[in-house]
């Protein structure tokens, strides 16, 4: 019996890294009036579903995805949510 | 010399190194469908610009998984020469032969114009035909060309040698209004430590011919055949 599980993943740029668009956004924020505002920095946000044994397993191989392709460990850090969504038998 | 351009769904300057290889300088060239495995009949792999996969997720992530690379990785690992220019470069950082990443342009412009790059050796094959510091002038088109490295990754180009070609100012001087996208230390291309593996944003093969009118980038070609002769 092996478990859906419903993922979120967050990758976002190092924080070493300059984020132009960030900064783009920042301040049309502020032109906006909202100058409160700062430290904008714009990531990426992937869901997926994926079948695995057990929780474990589900974060171990996204753990491996995150580091293989999702993001690029020089630049990019991520993290990631799980919930689990279905049983599946079989 | 025989010359291979490794062709992805979406590459678009593959015929454009072929023009030059096999067009303007009588060098064998085939191109490379990114399905296949063999290419030990090659001497130079080539990988062009365009937009791998649409460069859907980071630019050149998805190539990196294509059936062709680990062939090109052993290509390098026995000291043969592989030129990744622009979407090239990004495929060669993201397969691991190149260190750093090359991110959005500080601007945040698309760029595309004609820029002076400072050649800052000619110990390199890649650059025999230049002179030190001899100042050129290549076209560049791209979105993603912000070279970044970490701190130790940076040292240990310049400590090596393996930074070959920087944004300059016509003079030649090295400033920061003459980098187009603000490049760590006005990098536009590196070698690996060993020197035959090249990356570069800039494309030469769009000045190697006169109708372009320019042909500062046809040198890079010239100096690599001339390197083959040296050595064999």
């Amino acid at each position: 019996m092996s478990q859906q599980y419903h993922c979120r993943i967050y990758v976002t740029l190092r924080p070493s890294v300059l984020d132009p668009a960030g900064v783009a956004v920042q301040s049309g924020l502020q032109q906006l009036g909202y100058e409160g505002v700062e430290k904008v920095r714009i990531g990426k946000y992937i869901e997926l579903t994926m079948t695995a044994e057990n929780e474990s397993q589900a974060q171990q191989q996204l753990d491996e995805m995150c580091d293989r392709l999702l993001a690029n460990p020089v630049i990019e850090n991520y993290r990631f949510e799980i919930t689990a969504s279905q049983t599946v038998v079989g | 010399m025989k010359f291979g351009v490794i062709v992805f769904p979406g590459s678009n300057c593959d015929r454009d190194i072929a023009t030059v290889t096999e067009g303007l300088l009588n060098q064998p060239t085939r191109m490379i469908w990114h399905q296949e495995t063999d290419i030990s009949d090659l001497d130079v792999i080539v990988i062009p610009g365009g937009f791998s996969y649409g460069d859907y997720l980071r630019c050149g992530a998805i190539a990196r998984f294509s059936a062709i690379i680990p062939s090109v990785i052993e290509h390098a690992n026995r000291g043969k020469l592989v030129l990744g220019i622009c979407n090239g470069f990004q495929v060669l950082t993201e397969i691991g032969l190149l260190p750093g990443a090359l991110i959005r342009n500080r601007d945040l412009h698309f760029i595309c114009d004609r820029v002076s790059i400072r050649v800052e050796n000619n110990h390199s094959p890649w650059t025999k035909a230049y002179s030190p510091h001899q100042v050129i002038t290549l076209p560049i088109a791209h979105g993603e060309g912000r070279y970044y490295g970490d701190e130790d990754t940076l040292k240990g180009l310049e400590d090596n040698g393996q930074i070959l070609f920087r944004y300059c100012a016509i003079s030649g001087e090295i400033t920061q209004e003459s980098n187009p996208n603000g490049s760590l230390n006005n990098i536009a291309g590196i070698t690996n430590k060993q020197g035959n593996v090249l990356g570069m944003m800039p494309h030469p093969e769009r000045a190697s011919d006169a109708l372009t009118r320019s042909v500062e980038g046809l040198k890079l070609f010239e100096g690599l055949i001339e390197a083959k002769i040296l050595v064999s």
